[in-house]
């Protein structure tokens, strides 16, 4: 009747168990307080509903920074664990619970925490930065994040029912496969990154289509923001190597559930197979995640630099080689499987010549301050922190790309620091300077700058004491994912060192959540005063700074109020060059032009979000084979998608005249 | 009635497309939209085609692709999914037309041969099956009923499709929306025949030789 | 934006300081650990030419390094908002010697790297044995689950979890796996290759000194993977044969029979001998996945 789901199942040891009643209780909570606060129309009329790409970022930023908090817990767990496990003591977690949580903290981080943060940032800034009005399909924006909040309940929900896999984020076979992880660990995995990677595809055409079709009159490609042009070569990237994902995770379920034999280790399996698979995708993943974090501070270094962007030609194409030269790199993440050395060197060689587009990225970076007036705000200090870690993490990159090399250090601690210097100090440092700089936009207000600058110190030292130590003990032959080691090794001093690292990460993620409800509680203090525009029938008075442009912008997004109404943009801007707004500032450009027209949006819809549970019901069933269940499932999202493909596209229309009024009430310093 | 090509809910024929157009369901946004799509949908046939061709050989003791294929049968399926196009490119023509019986004809007699093909795929498997050669039996047959059944699955969903264009044309006949889905739901039609032409092709062909 | 050369000078300094202590801290750390640092300062040559590529490119890099770091410290605080005396020019935003410049000297240490790494892969290609007067020993290793098996089929003896060799002896490597993949790695001698089920992988390895040198399996392989770790004891000819002699003498039997019994999961196994049986247990092990069990 369950399928595999017995009692047995709801029982952990204690700390899975604290961890899943906190969250239980937390949750309940949150949902008694709307009740009690009546808050549920709202809610369900604002935000379950809506199909707005702002409203939809919010919500993907919302569900991140649960999943982020999941994320570091599993991450202080295991530099606990591996800080305590040496010699006679086991430490806190057996070896079957520390790997379910190693394998998952990766798949949270990847999937639900940059995936998530980079989908979230591009639906609030995309569509702005184009001067258009949504993305070109918003239903299938707000499906694709209802894909992946399900991704990321399936994941809460693998840790109250059940356990999760032990084979790693990737799940290499056979260790995934039916004979060696029977049980229902490798299956939670399958459904959460294939539901999420479904919505992750869908968001990949829709932005992809939105920036070649949407953009304003006059933005050609090469006046795009370089922000936009990062999205681009991304979704490109998603495009290409998510059906790769989508394919070989097809192939590891029907190994599994039914009985083939791809990756299995008889039958004629070929388990390399699965790693030359999953890594073409794997590599262009990292980098769909890198380019949006470049774009970010080719966003932020030349607003706090006072400066346009050095060199927008050659960070355009600094991008496309980019794109382009992670198709052919993959191999580098298992040199050590015996490949040829003709086959190993090739592609050893074509990784090297990637850090030839990302070092014309920091130079010019670095340029753009050149001769220019450099504000340390926050955003910057990240910028700062990433371009001192990001080169010390790529120069160890270079040296793993050296197959020599990566014989002796593959799989090692040296590898985890060389990615997680990537990944921290690249993809969340971008991130966490976008989310501040982008922040009042969206609000109307600042987020505490003195509580950033905390975090950001307890960031910056936490991570380099948590992953220093880490370059030495793969020297010292520490491979990863152990949960115990001999205390012979003498590698026990600088598993400590780690672990104080990763408690002052925790200090600094502390501070950023406390900073955030801060920030809210002291709104009115933090207030941008820029944040109405100030408007006379005949177009807009925009001087410096009057109009939602708190840091003097250049670009799109900071022409419109913070935060934007429902149409974004009043009137949609033409333009003639980049960094539009400071060209319109210095009067070199009529920013709007024309008067006030009807503005047709469409109307929410529930669909996408039953979608989204159906799929997540359907995941579950599938996890435990509760056929029945499935069966269900399957047939309620097959009849919700011919129902949203046969129904007409409502839309509602604002009129002219009722634009010019909500136009008129934020220059009465009534805004919404 | 509306002229189908129309790219705004405007009457204005010479409407410049490249302005910013505030309804979402644009003909040219939509059917760019379904073309990448279709390029993903590519990319995991691609998958499958390699890992089939990686793995064709392992049959673990078990018969290879040459003593297995029979090819009259896949030539038959080929005959059928090709004829099939050719009926759907006339609905769309009738679509063009406006032609409301004449699309439904067509559309009938595309599902009628869509149909014939999955039941001819499937007594294909279930053949192979009752002799002993199912999908846990080796990676090669693995691989084949993969490949080929993501194939038909691919059509199996495009009859669903078509059922519900059918029932859409009939209640509703041509519409801005109702065209643009044909449109969209040929695209996908041919496309499934072109692979089913690899997968004749690389695996049937060349399988026997 | 209000006056911020204070802030900003400490934050300089502060940065500074952190990164002269990480900086600082490498040589310390290889001062007080370094009998332990197996891929610095190890005891093979094939660990020796890889070390000595690692440093080569370490150097290389550090030629981007540098610059990197000095121009962001001076353009940090020079350039800072409130420093009037620094010219400012907003509209300074490209300059093709510079683009030259950065494209271009890259690109020539990247192939300079390139080619050298090409011929160090060539050279230290794990399949590749190891020229030296004396004759490679072969050792077939099979990882279990959860423990390394190391047959000697010339000598005929086979250890768990333990390996003897002869200094200044090539040592050739025959890897497959009755388990997922796993890794083998003795960082002392040198790089590691993947275990697999089904497949034979081969890796050459050379001690130069003798010792005893951590090894372990460096691919999770389930619940027992961290107790996968065993000792390489490499020592003088004669103790290596009198070693031989030994197990041969007072070893248990090792069949294939006898084999099916050890290769059922069992963690953190403290080394045994064996004396080996069958001659062909090898190809047995590797052939179990490659054609269906006869009927």
């Amino acid at each position: 009747m369950f399928g595999n789901l017995t009692l047995e199942s709801f029982q952990h040891d204690m700390m899975q168990d604290m961890a899943v009643y906190g969250g239980l209780s937390t949750g309940l909570l949150v949902l008694l307080l709307i009740t009690y606060f009546k808050k549920w129309p709202y809610l369900w009329k604002e935000w379950i509903t809506t199909v707005d790409h702002k409203k939809i970022g919010v919500m993907y930023i919302a569900v991140v920074l649960i999943m982020f908090l999941k994320g570091v817990a599993d991450a202080l767990m295991m530099r606990m664990q591996q800080a305590v496990s040496v010699g006679d003591s086991q430490g806190m977690l057996s070896a079957t619970h520390f790997q379910e949580v190693f394998s998952a903290h990766g798949t949270t981080m990847i999937f639900f925490v940059a995936m998530g943060f980079m989908f979230g940032i591009m639906n609030l800034i995309i569509p702005l930065q184009i001067g258009a009005r949504d993305v070109a399909f918003p239903f299938l924006n707000a499906l694709s994040f209802w894909l992946f909040t399900a991704g990321a309940m399936l994941t809460l929900l693998s840790l109250a029912i059940g356990h999760f896999s032990v084979s790693g984020w990737l799940a290499y076979a056979p260790l995934s496969g039916l004979e060696y992880s029977p049980n229902e660990g490798v299956d939670y995995w399958i459904w959460m990154v294939q539901i999420s990677g479904v919505g992750t595809t869908l968001s990949g055409v829709n932005f992809l289509v939105t920036i070649l079709k949407m953009r304003c009159p006059g933005m050609t490609l090469m006046k795009m923001p370089i922000f936009v042009w990062s999205a681009l070569c991304s979704m490109v990237l998603v495009i290409m190597a998510f059906p790769i994902l989508t394919a070989t995770l097809l192939m590891l379920t029907v190994d599994r559930y039914l009985g083939m034999h791809f990756f299995t280790a008889g039958g004629g399996g070929n388990p390399m197979m699965y790693v030359n698979l999953i890594w073409a995708w794997g590599h262009p993943e990292v980098y769909i995640l890198i380019m949006p974090a470049f774009g970010i501070f080719s966003e932020v270094v030349p607003t706090f630099s006072e400066k346009r962007l050095f060199g927008y030609v050659s960070m355009v194409w600094a991008l496309i080689v980019i794109t382009i030269l992670s198709f052919i790199v993959w191999l580098h993440h298992f040199f050590t499987m015996g490949a040829s050395a003709n086959v190993n060197a090739f592609f050893g060689v074509m990784t090297i010549l990637i850090a030839v587009p990302t070092g014309v990225k920091i130079f010019n970076w670095l340029f753009t301050k050149f001769r220019g007036r450099v504000h340390f705000t926050s955003p910057m200090l990240w910028f700062f922190s990433f371009v001192l870690n990001f080169t010390i993490g790529g120069m160890t990159g270079v040296l793993l790309s050296a197959p020599p090399v990566d014989y002796q250090v593959h799989n090692s601690l040296f590898l985890i620091a060389h990615f997680h210097g990537m990944v921290i100090t690249g993809v969340l440092f971008g991130f966490f300077a976008g989310f501040t700089y982008w922040f009042p936009k969206f609000t109307g207000f600042f987020l505490d700058e003195k509580l950033n600058r905390h975090a950001f110190w307890c960031w910056t030292i936490g991570y380099l004491l948590a992953f220093m130590p880490l370059y030495m003990l793969g020297f010292m032959g520490a491979t990863r994912r152990l949960d115990h080691y001999e205390a012979s090794t003498g590698w026990h001093p600088l598993f400590v060192m780690a672990a104080i690292g990763a408690f002052i990460i925790v200090a600094g993620a502390t501070i950023q959540f406390i900073g955030l409800f801060w920030s809210i509680y002291n709104r009115k203090k933090n207030m941008d005063p820029t944040k109405s525009l100030f408007s006379n029938s005949s177009g807009l008075n925009l001087k410096t700074g009057s109009m939602g442009d708190p840091w003097n912008g250049r670009s799109l997004e900071w022409a419109t109020h913070s935060p934007p109404p429902i149409y974004n943009f009043a009137i949609i801007p033409t333009v003639d060059q980049t960094d539009p707004l400071w060209a319109y500032k210095r009067g070199q450009l009529k920013l709007f032009q024309g008067g006030y027209e009807d503005i047709h949006l469409p109307i929410n819809t529930p669909v996408a979000m039953y979608i989204g549970l159906a799929s997540l019901v359907f995941g579950f069933a599938m996890t435990w084979q509760i056929h029945w269940l499935a069966i269900i499932s399957f047939i309620a999202i097959l009849f919700l998608t011919i129902y949203r493909l046969s129904c007409k596209n409502e839309h509602e229309t604002i009129s002219a005249a009722e634009v010019a009024k909500i136009e008129k009430s934020y220059s009465q310093g009534n805004a919404a | 009635m509306t002229d189908p090509f129309l790219v705004h809910h405007t009457a204005d024929p010479t409407a410049d497309t490249s302005l910013p157009d505030p309804h979402q369901d644009t003909f040219s946004k939509t059917v760019l939209g379904f073309w990448c799509y279709l390029m993903t949908d590519c990319l995991l046939f691609a998958t499958l085609f390699i890992t089939y061709a990686v793995l064709h050989n392992n049959t673990f003791g078990g018969p290879s692709s040459k003593e297995l294929f029979d090819l009259s049968t896949a030539f038959l399926e080929t005959m059928i999914l090709l004829a099939s196009s050719v009926t759907c490119g006339f609905a769309l023509i009738a679509a063009v037309k406006g032609n409301n019986r004449n699309i439904l004809f067509w559309l009938a007699i595309t599902f009628l041969l869509g149909l014939s093909f999955i039941i001819l795929e499937i007594d294909e498997f279930r053949h192979f099956v009752s002799e002993g050669h199912s999908w846990t039996t080796s990676a090669f047959l693995s691989a084949f009923f993969t490949l080929v059944g993501t194939h038909g699955l691919h059509v199996t969903f495009g009859l669903l499709w078509m059922g519900v264009m059918f029932a859409q044309v009939y209640w509703q006949g041509v519409t801005i929306d109702t065209f643009r889905r044909l449109v969209l739901f040929s695209l996908f039609w041919h496309f499934l025949d072109l692979i089913w032409i690899f997968i004749f092709t690389f695996v049937y062909l060349l399988g026997v030789i | 934006m209000k006056k911020t050369t204070k802030p900003v000078f400490y934050m300089l300094l502060f940065s500074g300081l952190i990164f002269a202590l990480i900086l600082a801290m490498q040589p310390l750390q290889i001062y007080l650990l370094q009998k332990d640092i197996s891929v610095l300062f190890p005891s093979g040559n094939i660990a020796i030419e890889q070390r000595n590529l690692l440093f080569f490119l370490q150097i290389l890099m550090l030629v981007v390094i540098f610059p990197v770091y000095i121009l962001t410290f001076i353009f940090s605080w020079r350039y800072r908002a409130d420093n009037t005396k620094a010219t400012y020019d907003p509209d300074l935003v490209d300059h093709k010697i510079a683009e030259f410049v950065w494209w271009g000297l890259p690109l020539f240490m990247v192939i300079l790297a390139s080619i050298i790494t090409w011929e160090k892969t060539q050279a230290l290609d794990p399949y590749k044995p190891i020229t030296s007067e004396k004759k490679a020993i072969n050792i077939q290793a099979v990882a279990l689950q959860w423990k390394w098996l190391f047959i000697y089929p010339e000598e005929q003896i086979a250890t768990v979890n333990y390996l003897q060799i002869p200094t200044h002896t090539p040592i050739h490597f025959y890897i497959t796996a009755d388990a997922p993949m796993n890794s083998l790695w003795i960082p002392d001698l040198g790089g590691q290759i993947y275990a697999m089920p089904g497949m034979q992988t081969q890796l050459n390895l050379i001690a130069d000194q003798p010792g005893k040198f951590r090894g372990s399996s460096a691919n999770i392989s389930g619940e027992g993977f961290a107790g996968m770790h065993f000792i390489t004891h490499a020592d003088s000819e004669e103790n290596y044969v009198q070693w031989i002699k030994s197990v041969k003498e007072s070893g248990q039997n090792l069949n294939f029979a006898t084999y099916e019994e050890l290769a059922k999961p069992s963690q953190n196994i403290s080394p045994e001998t064996y004396q080996l049986k069958d001659l062909n247990l090898f190809n047995r092990i590797l052939m179990k996945f490659m054609q269906p069990p006869p009927k």
